[in-house]
């Protein structure tokens, strides 16, 4: 099912045009210092999505980022991703290497023998849907939004494949689809959700590392595995408001 | 599929780790050329305003040539963003609903305003008078052309001509702002990206906005060398003299900022240091410090530097500023370039990098980029057949 943004109608076409005409820059001296950000959190009921990863019981199987691709129709070619794993081996001599071959779909080998590695762990990846997004920020058009329940989404109907977003993300996100020529990313299966299944990653889990819900809930499973485990979320210092929580997260994973 | 061929060969020579989304590299060739183009508009138009509105007498000759210059880079400086799209055909979304958060929103604004308002108007008001006297020399479909070009205003009063001058003179100190933002503005696109730490700096405008003015002069005073070298006729040394007086204050003052903001970074050296400094070292070795510095930096430098103390005969000080201004032009496409490109050669994650490789004969990009970079001297051309400014009018100040 195609995303459709719901707030950008093409008929303000003619009450834009004439209200930006020559105006837009002046608007924008005069303003500059309006909240940039596309989404507030919603007051009162509305739900919040938010992404809880437990590295501890990753397995690194693939099964995630495999389903992804399928449920999603992500190309094949390993350059294109919503969902991919990465593995982290840390040497007893501090090296940090990481890899991710085919995003991990057809799971890992360890090329470092065992006695030299001083641990090693998968860190799942995807969307951290941000309430902050820089993404949403950046898309000259407005094609890339937040839903109101805080899903960085994208009409793709409407973008035109600037790739600015893709520069923008800081976890690296997004794609431009080669055949659409269009931007891709996670929606957390907002397809799905629609109809009250759970995201195509969540199901394929075999360990239960991946946990979603509302984080407005306070009785949801997010929320008490974020109570109850102590998580980080990924690059805190950009300000992103990431809303993908890691639990045993490692500092090396940037 | 060539574009996919293009991405396993970049994936075999991944060094280190590298968002699998980051391979490919998405701002190509022509997103370099997008800063390029309007870096020589702005820069050629802000050679034309030192003329008229600090009254640079020498810089005279020059006048013409760098507003008609700066027009026909401004015809095409939206190209190769607009050929670049995935979606090429949708770009006017941009102007229509334009994302007020995005910088690159702008845009569209920034250009309308800029060639709308400044350019044309100014090159209008400075023409108006001689193209109602071509008007009158020329005969049959050129007479109507001429007349229409001047919107069907025939006053040739010596008063008429003082007010085109005083609005001209209006319109360039309106310009100047106005040129500063176009550029100032290109750089914010890429400044203002806090994901990535090359670009992210508040520096960035500021350097975008000096590199553009000194590539602008040095193509204007490239192609004053090339015109008289067309027409066969003397280039008036003086002007170039003075030219190069002013490519050389600004490339020192622009050297100065780029070297601060670097300096600015080793010193700080935060956690995006050791990558970056792989990637000037490494990657970005031969277009950083070949080209960008040793070529478009020192080397120009170090001749204009020493004609303000010595000066040799006047042949070889023109040959030299034809080496010079090529030079600078060379030396800023590739900051350009290590911008543009270096800043997406890196991973995200500060594990590993990526490479991109021009391809030379199937890259549509590579072409595109050519063709963008062409059509400008194709227009000028024509401009300068259509608007001699050889056969202008004495001047008359308003
Ligand atoms: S992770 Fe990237 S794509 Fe997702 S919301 Fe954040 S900035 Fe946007
Ligand atoms: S690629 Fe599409 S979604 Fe991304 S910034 Fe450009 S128009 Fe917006």
């Amino acid at each position: 099912m195609a995303i459709k943004k719901e707030n950008v109608s093409r008929r303000d076409f003619l009450k834009k045009s004439s209200m930006f005409a020559g105006g837009v820059v002046f608007v924008s001296l005069l303003n500059p210092f309006k909240v940039v950000y596309a989404t507030k959190k919603p007051k009162g009921k509305g739900k919040w999505y938010g992404i809880a990863i437990d590295i501890e019981k990753c397995i690194g199987c693939g099964s995630c980022a495999r389903a992804c691709k399928t449920e999603n129709n992500v190309p094949n070619e390993p350059f294109f991703f919503r969902n991919w794993v990465e593995q982290y081996t840390i040497t007893n001599d501090e090296q940090v290497m990481v890899s991710s071959p085919n995003g991990g779909i057809d799971g890992f080998k360890q090329a470092v023998p065992d006695e030299d590695i001083y641990k090693t762990f998968f860190v799942p990846k995807m969307c951290n849907h941000c309430a902050k997004s820089p993404c949403t920020q950046v898309c000259p058009v407005g094609a890339s939004f937040e839903s109101p329940e805080g899903l960085a989404l994208v009409d793709q109907n409407y973008c035109i494949g600037c790739g600015y977003c893709v520069q923008a993300c800081p976890y690296g996100c997004r794609y431009i689809d080669p055949a659409k020529g269009v931007v891709d990313k996670c929606t957390l299966c907002y397809h799905r959700l629609q109809k009250d299944l759970d995201p195509a990653c969540m199901m394929a889990c075999p360990t239960g590392a991946r946990i979603y819900g509302d984080l407005n809930d306070r009785d949801s499973a997010v929320s008490l595995f974020i109570k109850e485990y102590n998580c980080a979320v990924l690059k805190p210092q950009l300000n992103t408001d990431s809303k993908l929580y890691y639990y045993a997260l490692s500092q090396e994973v940037h | 599929m060539n574009k996919l061929q293009n991405l396993y060969e970049a994936l075999a020579n991944v060094e280190g780790y590298i968002y699998p989304n980051e391979i490919a590299l998405n701002w190509d060739l022509l997103i370099v050329m997008y800063p390029y183009i309007t870096g020589l508009v702005a820069g050629a138009f802000i050679l034309a305003s030192l003329n008229r509105v600090f009254d640079i007498k020498a810089l005279r000759p020059t006048y013409e040539i760098s507003l008609l210059t700066a027009l026909s880079f401004m015809l095409v400086a939206t190209m190769p963003l607009i050929s670049h799209l995935g979606q090429p055909f949708r770009f006017y979304e941009m102007l229509i609903t334009p994302h007020l958060t995005s910088a690159m929103a702008i845009f569209g604004f920034v250009y309308i305003w800029y060639l709308m308002v400044v350019l044309l108007l100014e090159i209008w008001f400075d023409y108006r008078y001689d193209m109602v006297i071509w008007s009158e020399q020329k005969k049959g479909f050129m007479k109507f052309f001429y007349k229409a070009l001047t919107l069907w205003v025939s006053d040739k009063s010596p008063e008429s001509r003082k007010t085109d001058d005083k609005i001209g003179y209006f319109i360039t100190v309106i310009g100047i702002p106005s040129a500063f933002l176009l550029h100032g503005y290109v750089g914010f696109i890429f400044g203002s990206l806090k994901a990535n730490p090359w670009w992210s700096s508040v520096m960035m405008p500021v350097i975008f906005l000096f590199s553009a003015m000194v590539s602008g002069i040095a193509l204007v005073m490239f192609i004053y060398m090339v015109i008289n070298f067309i027409r066969r006729k003397k280039n008036d040394i003086l002007c170039l003299d003075t030219i190069a007086k002013y490519l050389f204050y600004i490339l020192i003052l622009d050297f100065t900022l780029e070297s601060l903001d670097q300096i600015h970074r080793i010193y700080e050296a935060d956690e995006s240091f050791d990558i970056l400094k792989l990637l000037v070292h490494g990657k970005l070795f031969f277009t950083f410090f070949i080209m960008q510095i040793g070529v478009g930096t020192i080397f120009p430098l170090a001749v204009l530097g020493f004609f303000q103390f010595k000066q040799p005969s006047e042949k070889i000080r023109k040959i030299l500023y034809l080496i010079v201004s090529s030079a600078v032009l060379i030396g800023i496409f590739f900051m350009r370039w290590n911008v543009v490109i270096g800043g997406q050669l890196f991973s995200k994650s500060f594990y590993g990098f990526t490479s991109y490789k021009v391809d030379l004969i199937g890259g549509k990009d590579v072409w595109l980029s050519l063709l963008w970079f062409i059509i400008p001297f194709f227009i000028l051309a024509f401009l300068l057949w259509l608007l001699p400014p050889w056969k202008k009018a004495k001047h008359v100040e308003g």
